[in-house]
Parts: C-alpha cells; sequence; structure tokens
C-alpha cells in the first residue's frame, strides 16, 4: 500500500486509486444559533496525512469531534471502509479503529504511563485483577515503536513533559487497532526538536498504512509533511483534497477567507481625535507567554490585537488588566502608572475587562441582571455597608437600556438571555462603573449572527463616547471592520502595527500564519 | 453553547415605561406581583414551615401535654439557640464557597478558656470577652490560612478542628470548669426570661435578624454571594475576593465564640468536649435550609428553620424515650429528603 519510505519531504506516498478509507459526505451539524458544519465532506485514504484547515470557527472541531463520536451529526453520512456507519459514541468510534488525540490531553496525571495507555481495556486475570507487568511490558513496546523508549512505563504521567504526554496519548491511540488518527495541532505545545520527532512517528504510521488527520495553523508543517488538503470555511469544505506540497500559500489563504456571511460593521468616525492616549503599555513582558508589546489607546478609539489562539492576546490583555503578573514593563492610565498585578486599582484607574470566558469568568449565572451589572460599583450605592436597593436597581436599569439589553427586565436571571445580552450585561457593568478604557476580549463568541452587528454597533458608540476599547478577536474580520488600528500577534510577539483600513484579511493571514510581510 | 430563549414579557406590569422616573413596583427591582414574588421566593421556606408543623403535630399527638407546655417550647428553643447561632456563621461561609469544620472545636476552646479559674476572676465581663475573642482567633487564623495561606478551606478548618480540640483538652485536662459568677449562671434562670423568652434565645433571634440583614443588605453580604457563585468573575470585577474571605471565617470563628458563651450559660460549666460534631449539624441546617454547598446561594431563614427541625426531632424523640439511634437515622433521612426535593425544584425553576 506504501511504495516508497515517507520520510519527511518525500513525495505523496498514496495512490489515487486506493479505496478511501473514510468518505463523509454532507456532514451537518447545528448548535443553537449556530450552524457549525453546513454540508463538510471529507475523503481520507490509508496510509495518507491528510491535513484539515481553516480559520477559527470554520468548523474543525466540530467535525473531528463528530468523527470521535463526541458529537452526533443532524445529517449526513460516514462510510468506514466501504460500509456505512453511526459513531454512536467515542468507544464505538474507538472500536472501528479511529483515534483522536485532542490539543487538551485527556489523560489522567495521577496514574502511571502505561495505567492510562491501558485505561479501559486492561490486560486482566479472571476478569478484573489487571496484569501489571504485562500492560508495563506492552506499554514499553509501544513507545518504542513511537521511538521514546526512554519513557519509562511506571511513571506517573503528571511528571511527564508536555511533549512526553502527547506520546503518551499516541500509545493509548496505538493500543487500539488503530487505523485513523487524528491530531489536533499536535504541534502547537512543543519544541522545535521535538517537533521534528512527532513529524518522524507521524511518517512511520503513515508508513505502516494508518492514515492521519493533521489539523495544523502552521502551513510550512503542511507544507512539509502533508499529503493531502481540505479546507474548512464556514461549516463546508471549500476544497477537497488539494495537493499539500504543490498547492501556492495564497490559494490556500484565499480559500480560508472570502467569507459568505457579511458583518455589518458600524462606520468609523473620520478622524480619531488627537489626545494624549488613555491607556499607555511600555514593554509589558511575561517570559513564557508574550515579548515585550508596546501600545497606546486614544479616547475614542478602537484598537484591535489580531492573532490565533496561543498568540499570546488574552494573555497581554488580562496582565494590562492586573490579572496577571508582568516580569516587566508599565502600564499607564491617563498618563498615571498602574500598580502591577492588581486587578483592583486597574479598575479603580478606569479599566474594565469583558474576559473570554463569559460565564466562568464574568458572569455570577445565578444572579439577577441587576446584580451582575452592579457587582463592580457596590460602594455606590451603600452608606456604611448598607445597601440602597432603589438605588442600585434604578442605575443598573439606566446601564442596560443604554445598551438596549433585552429583555429590559433588570430582576431576570442572567443565565435566561442569550449570548450577546450577556455580553451587554457585562458591557454595563463597566459603564455602570464609569470605566474609561474596555478591554474585550472576543466579544462575540457564542453570540449569533444576527446578534453581532448590534454588539459591534454598542462598542462603537462606546468609543464615540470617549471610551478608549482594545479589542481581541481570533476572527480577523472583525478585528478588520470593527477596530481603528490593528497590532498583528504572532507567538507573542507584535509582528505588524497599521491602520486597520490598510489592512485586508489575506494580508493579516499572510501575517498571523508565516509571520513575514508577504507584500 | 445553550441560549435558552428569552422570557417573553408576560403582562402590562412590566412595561414600566414611564421612563427613567417612573416608580417601580419595588425598590428590589422585581415587578411581579407580591403574591407570584412571595410564592417564588418561598416556596423553599414554606415548604420548611410545613416540616415544622407536620413535626409539631406528630410531638403533640403523641405527648400532648409534654410536648406543647410552655416550658418545653422554651427548653426546644434555648437548645437550639446554641447550635443556631453558629449555623447562621456557617451559612456565611457555604454561601461564599467555603466550609468551616472546626466550629465545634472552636466552641469547645472558647468555651474551656473562658471559665478557667485565670478568666473567671474577671467576672461576666471576662468570660464574655475571652468567649468571643478566642473565637475570633480562631476564625483569624482560619482565614489567613485560606485566605492568604491559599489553603483549602476543607483542610485548613479540620486542622483548627484538630488542635482546638487538642488545645481544649490541655487546658481543662479533661475535668469540668464549673461556673462561679453568679450573674453567668443567672442568665440561664427562669427570673432573667423577657416575657416569657430565655435571654439565650433573645440573643439567637438577634444573631438570626442581623446575619439575614448582612446577607441580605449589605455589600459585604452581596460580596459573600459574588465570591460563592463564581469567585474567578468576582476577582475580575474587582472585588478583593482574599479579603472578603477573611472577614467570613472571622464572622464564623466570631459565632462560635457567641455560641461558647451561650453555652457556658446554659450548662454553668465549660468542657472540652463541649460543641462535639456542631460542624456537622450546622452543615446539615445550613443545606436542608437552601444553602448551596457549591456557594452562590445561601439563606439565613432557611438555616435557622433547619435548626428548629432537628431540635425539634430530638425532643420528640426524647419525650417519647425513643433511642437516640433511630434519632440519628431519622435525620439522615430528612437531610437525604430536604436536599432531593431541593433539587426537584431547582430543576423546574431552570427549564
Amino acid at each position: 500500500m506504501a511504495p516508497e519510505s515517507p520520510l519527511p519531504g518525500a513525495e505523496s506516498v498514496t495512490s489515487a486509486d486506493a479505496p478511501p478509507l473514510l468518505t463523509m459526505s454532507g456532514i451537518t451539524k447545528s448548535f443553537p444559533g449556530v450552524r457549525a458544519l453546513d454540508g463538510v465532506d471529507l475523503e481520507v485514504r490509508a496510509g495518507e496525512l491528510h491535513c484539515l484547515l481553516g480559520q477559527n470557527g470554520a468548523g474543525k472541531s466540530t467535525l473531528i469531534k463528530v468523527l470521535a463520536g463526541a458529537h452526533q451529526p443532524d445529517g449526513g453520512r460516514i462510510t468506514w471502509r466501504g460500509d456505512t456507519v453511526t459513531l454512536k459514541s467515542p468507544i464505538a468510534a474507538m472500536r472501528l479503529g479511529i483515534a483522536t488525540i485532542y490539543q487538551e490531553l485527556d489523560l489522567v496525571e495521577g496514574l502511571s504511563v502505561a495505567e492510562n495507555v491501558f485505561l479501559g481495556h486492561e490486560p486482566t486475570s479472571a476478569g478484573f485483577v489487571v496484569r501489571g507487568r504485562e500492560a508495563r511490558q506492552a506499554a514499553a513496546g509501544l513507545l518504542r515503536r513511537l521511538g521514546h523508549p526512554e519513557i519509562d512505563p511506571a511513571r506517573l504521567v503528571g511528571e511527564l513533559s508536555a511533549a512526553h504526554q502527547q506520546i503518551v496519548s499516541m500509545a493509548r491511540a496505538l493500543s487500539h487497532d488503530v487505523r485513523l488518527m487524528v491530531m489536533d495541532e499536535p504541534s502547537a505545545a512543543l519544541d522545535p526538536d521535538e517537533v521534528a520527532n512527532l513529524f518522524r512517528i507521524v511518517a512511520d504510521l503513515t508508513a505502516e498504512g494508518v492514515a492521519v488527520i493533521y489539523i495544523s495553523h502552521r502551513l510550512e508543517e503542511i507544507r512539509r509533511i502533508g499529503d493531502r488538503v481540505t479546507v474548512l470555511k464556514d461549516g463546508r469544505a471549500v476544497a477537497g483534497g488539494l495537493p499539500a506540497k504543490s498547492t501556492p500559500t495564497r490559494d490556500v489563504v484565499a480559500l480560508m477567507t472570502g467569507r459568505n456571511v457579511e458583518y455589518v460593521f458600524p462606520e468609523r468616525p473620520t478622524q480619531v481625535p488627537e489626545a494624549a492616549p488613555l491607556l499607555a503599555v511600555q514593554g509589558l513582558t511575561r517570559a513564557e507567554e508574550f515579548a515585550p508589546v508596546d501600545l497606546e489607546v486614544r479616547p475614542g478609539e478602537i484598537v484591535g490585537l489580531a492573532g490565533l489562539v496561543g498568540s499570546g492576546r488574552s494573555e497581554i490583555l488580562e496582565t494590562i488588566y492586573g490579572a496577571r503578573k508582568p516580569d516587566a514593563g508599565q502600564v499607564r492610565v491617563d498618563g498615571r502608572p498602574l500598580k502591577a498585578g492588581s486587578v483592583r486599582a486597574a479598575v479603580r484607574a478606569g479599566l474594565g475587562l469583558a474576559p473570554e470566558e463569559r460565564k466562568a469568568q464574568a458572569l455570577l449565572m445565578l444572579e439577577s441582571i441587576t446584580r451582575n451589572v452592579s457587582v463592580s460599583s457596590l460602594p455606590r450605592f451603600a452608606r456604611v455597608g448598607w445597601l440602597d436597593r432603589r438605588a442600585e436597581f434604578t442605575a443598573a436599569r439606566r446601564a442596560t437600556r443604554e445598551l438596549s439589553l433585552k429583555p429590559d427586565r433588570p430582576s431576570a436571571p442572567v443565565r435566561t438571555l442569550s449570548g450577546g445580552n450577556q455580553q451587554k450585561a457585562v458591557l454595563a457593568r463597566w459603564l455602570l462603573r464609569g470605566c474609561r478604557v474596555l478591554l474585550l476580549d472576543e466579544p462575540t463568541r457564542g453570540v449569533d449572527v444576527g446578534a453581532r452587528a448590534e454588539l459591534y454597533a454598542v462598542i462603537r458608540r462606546l468609543a464615540d463616547d470617549g471610551l478608549g476599547v482594545l479589542l481581541v478577536s481570533s476572527e480577523i474580520p472583525e478585528v478588520l471592520g470593527l477596530a481603528d488600528r490593528v497590532l498583528v500577534l504572532r507567538e507573542g510577539r507584535v509582528v505588524h502595527t497599521a491602520p486597520a483600513r490598510d489592512l485586508d484579511e489575506h494580508r493579516v493571514l499572510d501575517l498571523v500564519m508565516e509571520g513575514s510581510p508577504a507584500s | 453553547m445553550t441560549q435558552p430563549a428569552t422570557p417573553a414579557r408576560q403582562d402590562g406590569t412590566l412595561l414600566d415605561g414611564g421612563g427613567p422616573g417612573g416608580p417601580s413596583k419595588s425598590a428590589a427591582g422585581d415587578n411581579r406581583p407580591w403574591s407570584a414574588r412571595l410564592f417564588r421566593a418561598d416556596v423553599r421556606t414554606l415548604s420548611l414551615i410545613g416540616v415544622l408543623v407536620a413535626l409539631a403535630l406528630i410531638g403533640g399527638l403523641t405527648e400532648p401535654d409534654a410536648f406543647l407546655a410552655a416550658s418545653n417550647v422554651q427548653l426546644i428553643l434555648t437548645q437550639a439557640s446554641v447550635i443556631g447561632v453558629v449555623t447562621v456563621g456557617m451559612t456565611f461561609v457555604i454561601t461564599s464557597g467555603g466550609i468551616d469544620l472546626s466550629v465545634g472545636a472552636i466552641v469547645a476552646l472558647a468555651s474551656v478558656w473562658a471559665t478557667t479559674v485565670a478568666t473567671q476572676e474577671y467576672g461576666f465581663a471576662g468570660i464574655l470577652f475571652t468567649a468571643v475573642i478566642v473565637g475570633v482567633g480562631c476564625g483569624l487564623v482560619n482565614g489567613l490560612l485560606i485566605a492568604y495561606g491559599g489553603m483549602v478551606p476543607f483542610i485548613a478548618t479540620l486542622a483548627m478542628l484538630a488542635s482546638a480540640r487538642g488545645l481544649a483538652l490541655q487546658i481543662t485536662e479533661g475535668r469540668t470548669q464549673m461556673v462561679t459568677i453568679p450573674s453567668v449562671l443567672d442568665l440561664g434562670e427562669r427570673d432573667a426570661y423577657v416575657l416569657g423568652v430565655p435571654p439565650l434565645v433573645l440573643v439567637f433571634a438577634a444573631v438570626t435578624v442581623i446575619g439575614w440583614l448582612v446577607l441580605n443588605r449589605t455589600t459585604f453580604g452581596r460580596r459573600t454571594v459574588a465570591v460563592g457563585g463564581n469567585a474567578e468573575a468576582a476577582r475580575l470585577a474587582g472585588i478583593d475576593v482574599r479579603r472578603q474571605r477573611l472577614y467570613l471565617y472571622l464572622l464564623s470563628g466570631l459565632c462560635c465564640g457567641i455560641a461558647a458563651f451561650l453555652l457556658i450559660v446554659l450548662s454553668g460549666s465549660g468542657q472540652n468536649t463541649n460543641g462535639n460534631l456542631y460542624e456537622l449539624d450546622a452543615i446539615a441546617a445550613a443545606i436542608i435550609g437552601g444553602t448551596l454547598l457549591s456557594g452562590g446561594r445561601g439563606t439565613v431563614t432557611g438555616s435557622v428553620l433547619g435548626v428548629l427541625i432537628f431540635t425539634t426531632i430530638t425532643n420528640i424523640f426524647a419525650l417519647n424515650n425513643l433511642e437516640s439511634a433511630t434519632q440519628q437515622i431519622a435525620k439522615g433521612a430528612i437531610i437525604v429528603a430536604a436536599v432531593l426535593v431541593q433539587r426537584r425544584t431547582a430543576t423546574s425553576h431552570t427549564t
């Protein structure tokens, strides 16, 4: 099946006439408010390395979860080795020989390597006594096959490095009779030499006839090891089976962009008034996360940070806000330096954060809208600790009405609101606090398409009222459409700064993926 | 990912479109009719009262003379006072997402420290002051370890449980320390009753009312709920979560100190075995009252009703000369039943 050794850099090993191992056709999957997959087709052959490309939100994660049996598709057909199958559960997918290695590895840290590898199918005597030595020997064999004989099968997984944990995860996949291994950004957490080893392992697997679906944002990797590429965009496969090594980058990027859904962005003011910066960040650094960052936000200005997951954008925002302590650098608000690593100092100085994980980091889900809005301004409504609840209610209602939060019923529990209105409740909190600079981390995550335009208008209106806004988004059109000025981030570094109107989606995508100005 | 449909406006009363100056129906910001609000807010409280009434009926039917006598009601309330005060403090801690396993041990330590010969030389004030200071001191240690030392509340207060009990034993050497101050002992006598209400019960009532007001009407209470509901969100909203946690364990310690004083009055002595298993009784009362063990929702009213239910059961069993073993089983059954009923009402509210 594999006529020649598929070393990294070797030419495609799959013959076009080999029957496909897996065919997915017309797969659809909807979540409330979102159509995550809108008829995806994917064909994978035995022994090939098939790359899956797409922007954030294109549907890659949903697709691999369908393949792993974790999500049930609403429609479409999955054919596995010629038979139509339904993947009812992760166990069903595993039994067929489909193994998925997620970005967040699903290992039990308190168990040993061997115990993790054989979790759920341990070799046993009399049905329940685990034959530990046998498991360790078998695990050692698998680790040898993966080129890591130095990993001790008896060690606890929690003591291993991220790279070694990934190897254990692969060993677990191989402990089943795996025919298709799905890997979600396996290189994201690895050092360069570890990546080289990963490539070698993947090449060995494909040489043995195992198919690999490989998700990565790094185009150069895909060029090096990939056989074919399928590109997803807005829940559809816009191209399937492109040759990975010979398709020009331009064409791949073009396929990933050019969207069907057009967002309506509010008009920018013709010019941002020249004023002293509200927020000035100088040399802010966290060694493991991002290189020194300089940026300024003026009143009335929206500054966007564009970058992929893991580029350090959320970390920068949280460090400015004091939720993480910087290694070096300074944040000034209105020219006054801010105490580093103190959220309370930041809030007092007039910063407000709408965090990425709204439910986990911002909202009190058991509480009403009013109480979620007033939580940062309680002393304003209290005399020696005693709350004036009428004043609190009136002020909270004024803030939510200003943002047209629906329903206009401040006693409604915040958990009953839609994503967009929950975000408005968070914005109302800062509006009520009299905040001067808003830090928005993925403000439209979980907000359905119709409600986005309204949220964009609200953000622009707040800026027009003199607030400074620092916006982080992984959706490049959102940053380009909403922001006045854009900083492009790649792997913790600002690689480009320009007015938004001088950039386009291709250019930014080139920058975040390749890191070099393409034109 | 779930985005439940936003509830539709139900009727005209919701459309208080009279502009910003338009009157709202209540300061709490709830525009539903008062009857609807009372019902919704108090499904849980009403059911607890129902249980209490049912227990009173059982008591009245099985031992009509003894149970309904004024002296027996006074006894039930007096017995509830000590654990009741502890439970009010515990309610705050649980509402904030924490737990305090050391309350019983703190009560023991405070009660023996306040009844040493040396302390009793300072009379009434010396005993009261020492009991409260020892309680607050233990709470301070708990609070510092948890809020600033980063310890898990379960572990920190478990350690305090062990050490405070040990220290109490060391102080008493296992002996009962009799109180010799008449003004303290007099507080437990019938002559001190105010309109038939024992002073201990008055203290319990005052702690309950103050606790309710603090939890529901002050910034302190609001922050407690916020920290318990979502500590990360509270921190990112600018609340000093650590300081709030410290205050909460101080508050629980304060309540233990007050309870220790009540126990000294009630028993006329200090013993290192005082307050045995109070932590479990207080947690159980708070939970059946409707306070969420995971934090974010707490009710002082419910906790106090929980205490009264447990005390009444104990009383009925004693009057009927039933074994305490049966009584323990009944307590366990009530906890399970209460939590199951609450789960059902909770899910019917959210869906």
